[in-house]
């Protein structure tokens, strides 16, 4: 299967409310709960999306829950999502091997959208992820990287796992940071292999060096971890229009008709998962949730 | 031509503890202060033992330890370029309660804690400020502790 890029011809439209049968045609454990499945669909039809878009996931018999694409649009290889094991549906999506068969709708909500003016121009770029938070961004990153290469701008990834074994993407973190992309990596707690940093991963923003006055920032995890980071990125002088995360609640529907990922004005299926911090993101996160 | 070596006055103004305290804080604390280095796997810092050290660091990886049963030396925390390590010079009984370990070569500053004291107390404006400066960093650290304590990335059960 092809998984076509943004730009290129649109894909006959799926019913967004019938899931789609798609084929695992890749199956490779990240860490101990985290497995990245690839999927073709089962008609051939080509697969397009947006970075930071995601997916409602159906395991049959078992349920559906929302996963953000941990690939990139475009290519190259397959449609992937990374799925952590928290639950029933999950659990059953990580136990499906090759062969397998599962319910895709999609692609749902806004991106992380790559292709605004201050990034395309060369802004750095400074993702923020916490634990499974680094797949929405995998692509985005990928697609940074790209862009660093090409010297269309400097990008900073910044991440927090729980220990050094809980570390996602690990390769190709090591990868990114043998290419000259700044990788900084914090876990919670270490253990006597461990020669990186400990403690929240704010603390790998003073080390970053990027450019706070003109910095983009894309952060996805734990809300309270992006809450913490939105800030301390605001603390050190970037605009917060610039920075973005990604919301989660609890997505049913997909096309915002059902409300039940209602946060104050905004339906997150439909309105995110990526929402500007500085707008009513901001506020929304302070309110207490009963 | 061969570099003329930064003084003490001028690495202490570079670190942010210092860095734009009124009065000449640098210059009042430069007596105080040493240039020292650490092989990786040295240790700052022990458990027990007398508190008399604040060490600012210049380069380098310093690991925060403590020890449990069958669990060795558990980092909780590291501290880099630019940051302390070591508050338990400031008040009674001056005892570490943490190992302080180099994960790299560190070079860092050693300042004389009983020193430092004596300084903040002769000049009670130096005192202030440099409390105000170490109580910031001491927020910073509990609330970093704070939000690691609550497991952000472990199974929320959801879904």
């Amino acid at each position: 299967m092809t998984v076509v890029a943004d730009t290129g011809p649109a894909p006959v439209p799926r019913h967004p409310l019938t899931p789609a049968v798609f084929r695992v045609v890749g199956r490779r454990v990240e860490t101990g709960d985290v497995v990245t499945l690839s999927l073709e669909a089962a008609d051939g039809r080509p697969f397009g999306f947006r970075h930071g878009q995601f997916n409602m996931l159906t395991a049959f018999g078992v349920g559906e829950v929302a996963i953000s694409m941990s690939s990139a649009p475009g290519g190259p290889g397959p449609l992937e999502h990374s799925i952590r094991d928290v639950g029933p549906v999950s659990r059953a999506l990580c136990a499906l091997g090759v062969g397998d068969h599962l319910g895709v709708r999609g692609p749902f909500g806004t991106g992380w959208d790559l292709d605004a003016p201050a990034v395309v121009a060369g802004a750095d770029v400074v993702v923020v992820a916490g634990g499974v938070g680094l797949a929405p961004l995998r692509g985005a990153v990928r697609h940074l990287a790209a862009r660093q290469r090409r010297g269309g701008g400097r990008l900073f990834v910044l991440v927090g796992a729980r220990s050094p074994d809980q570390v996602l993407f690990a390769d190709e973190l090591e990868r990114w940071r043998l290419e000259g992309i700044h990788v900084g990596v914090s876990v919670d707690v270490g253990d006597p292999s461990w020669k990186g940093t400990v403690g929240v991963v704010t603390a790998l923003l003073p080390g970053a060096g990027f450019d706070p006055a003109t910095a983009v920032a894309l952060l996805c995890g734990p809300e309270i971890m992006m809450r913490f980071t939105a800030q301390a990125l605001v603390d050190r002088g970037v605009d917060a229009d610039s920075i973005r995360i990604s919301l989660e609640r609890n997505m049913q529907c997909g096309v915002g008709l059902c409300g039940h990922c209602q946060l104050g004005p905004l339906l997150l299926c439909r309105d995110g998962p990526v929402v500007t911090y500085g707008g009513v993101a901001a506020e929304l996160l302070r309110e207490r949730q009963r | 031509m061969v570099p003329v070596p930064e003084s003490m006055a001028g690495l202490l103004a570079a670190q942010p503890l210092f860095a734009g305290l009124p009065g000449g804080a640098a210059e009042l604390v430069a007596g105080c202060g040493r240039n020292v280095a650490f092989d990786p796997d040295r240790l700052l810092l022990a458990e027990g033992d007398d508190a008399t050290t604040l060490y600012l660091i210049r380069r380098g990886l310093v690991a925060v330890e403590v020890h449990g049963p069958d669990r060795g030396g558990l980092v909780v925390d590291t501290v880099g370029p630019g940051q302390v390590v070591g508050w338990s010079w400031l008040v009674p009984p001056y005892r570490w309660t943490f190992d302080a370990r180099a994960v790299e070569p560190v070079g860092a500053i050693a300042i004389d804690g009983a020193c430092l004291r004596g300084k903040a107390d002769d000049d009670p404006a130096f005192g202030y400020a440099l409390l105000q400066r170490i109580s910031t960093l001491l927020l910073d650290r509990l609330q970093s502790t704070r939000l690691q304590l609550l497991d952000l990335y472990g199974d929320d059960g959801r879904r």
